[in-house]
């Protein structure tokens, strides 16, 4: 069900994104002191490089490890047959790419 | 279920794994949904994040912080575990990244109030 | 029955594969009793048709494993006392195992996951030869050393939740002896077992639940072990699948 690719994407991914999400996670209580609006979250991002490769970088990373989490939480759960699994994966992440990308470009374009 | 033989202290920390994990995975399509607004319409978002001044809100995403610090902090003792040499250690690690879950949450909620 | 000696609840589970149920016993206690001499006690003196198995009674063989209130153990060495819910004691067949007949497990399949998992030790040398010397405090020994006292007796196979959940993966016990043959230089089937033990059904499938290692009657760690086929695994795949 999981073999030594799959492992690996999950491993590298939650890699890269154990400290993007300190990161997110710090902006979060930063950003939300004065309450949540628009201006203050695009002031902060449009046209930011850095903020675009960080959330381009996150929604990447997020994509890849959701997905084959869960294709895990699929096959132990309901015991999916595997080319149904391979679909689920795929599906999960391309899908969360494409939305995960257009919030990114929404915030910094 | 017989769940007699998952009282450990690591099995527990497992499915704490498990079930942020699935929470955070299902909450991620609406959570780029909504930052998605802004890019024809700046404000539709801010439409969106007048929900957020609600205490219950509030609330509810202080528990989404516990959840993403859970699966942040509980999968860097996962990765410790397979990576680095073995640490008989594992339940104060686990029960550390517990309560420092709960410390960043609990400090998200007083910042946001 | 002595209406003065204390009595144990106890709840065996009796059936075949097509099924079965608990049936109760009211057996006496004793001192220093384990939960296999209250099976025992129960064959002899209530039911001479009640299935199980053993050999040793000293913790050596492996054979005599069973659920006792709800988590495997190896019923000849398991005091009583230590398990004793109130005055019940439920005794069921291992977990993730087929049943033959009430207490007695077909152990088939976790035996052909050994094979599987090359737990096979694979000689380089002949009967002609010197004996190879292992010093003690090699660093490859001192890893083998410490998940070498295996009695195969299923019960981290049993307390596994990630072999209850998906049946083909190989298990805590197969890959836990996999990982002492990487460990040992006199074995000759390093590349073999590494492909055997990274295949769909191994050792990436573990979520270090770490089951195995609370529940192992030898105090083995298991979980230590997979952890370690996989960084080899990941190295061998980063080092483009050259050895050791």
């Amino acid at each position: 069900m999981i073999g030594l690719r799959l492992y690996l994407a999950q491993r590298i991914s939650a890699m890269i994104l154990a400290p993007l999400v300190l990161g997110h996670i710090a902006t979060m209580i930063y950003a939300v002191q004065n309450g949540l609006s628009a201006a203050e979250i695009l002031g902060r991002t449009q046209g930011s490089f850095w903020w675009g490769a960080f959330y381009g970088l996150f929604v990447a990373a997020v994509s890849v490890h959701a997905a084959i989490g869960l294709r895990a939480i699929a096959y132990e759960t309901f015991g999916l047959p595997s080319r149904w699994l391979d679909v689920l994966t795929w599906v999960v992440g391309i899908s969360l790419f494409l939305l995960g990308s257009r919030a990114v470009a929404a915030v910094v374009l | 279920m017989d769940i007699r033989h998952r009282r450990d202290t690591l099995r527990i920390a497992s499915l704490i794994h498990r079930f942020s994990g699935l929470a955070l995975a299902l909450f991620l399509p609406l959570h780029f949904y909504v930052l998605g607004l802004a890019l024809n319409d700046a404000a539709r978002l801010d439409a969106f994040l007048n929900w957020t001044d609600y205490p219950l809100v509030k609330f509810v995403e202080a528990i989404l912080v516990l959840l993403l610090a859970l699966h942040l902090f509980g999968g860097l003792r996962l990765l410790a575990l397979e990576f680095l040499p073995w640490s008989p250690r594992q339940k104060a690690y686990a029960a550390s990244a517990a309560a420092l879950s709960f410390f960043v949450s609990v400090g998200f909620f007083l910042s946001a109030v | 029955m002595d209406q003065n000696v204390e009595r144990l609840q106890v709840r065996v589970w009796r059936g075949n594969a097509n099924g079965g149920g608990y049936r109760s016993y009211e057996v006496p206690a004793q001192q220093s009793q384990t939960v296999l001499d209250v099976v025992t006690w129960i064959q002899q003196n209530a039911e001479p048709t009640l299935t199980y198995r053993f050999a040793c009674r000293v913790g050596m063989c492996g054979s005599c494993a069973m659920m006792v209130n709800g988590e495997p153990r190896w019923t000849c060495r398991t005091h009583v006392k230590k398990v004793l819910d109130g005055r019940q004691l439920e005794i069921a067949p291992l977990r993730n195992l087929p049943v033959i007949k009430d207490l007695a497990t077909d152990m088939a399949a976790f035996f052909d996951k050994w094979t599987r998992a090359e737990g096979v030790f694979h000689p380089t040398a002949t009967r002609a030869d010197a004996i190879a010397p292992i010093v003690p405090d090699d660093p490859m020994r001192v890893l083998a050393n410490e998940a070498i006292e295996c009695i195969n007796c299923a019960v981290c196979y049993a307390a596994c939740d990630t072999v209850a959940a998906n049946p083909e993966y190989l298990g805590p016990a197969a890959l836990n002896r996999a990982w002492t043959l990487q460990n040992d230089e006199r074995d000759s089937a390093y590349a073999g077992r590494l492909s055997a033990v990274s295949s769909g059904d191994g050792c990436f499938n573990c979520h270090s639940h770490q089951s195995c290692m609370t529940y192992c009657p030898n105090e083995l760690n298991p979980t230590a072990s997979i952890a370690g086929l996989k960084r080899l695994s990941a190295a061998s795949f980063f080092k483009g699948g050259r050895g050791r």
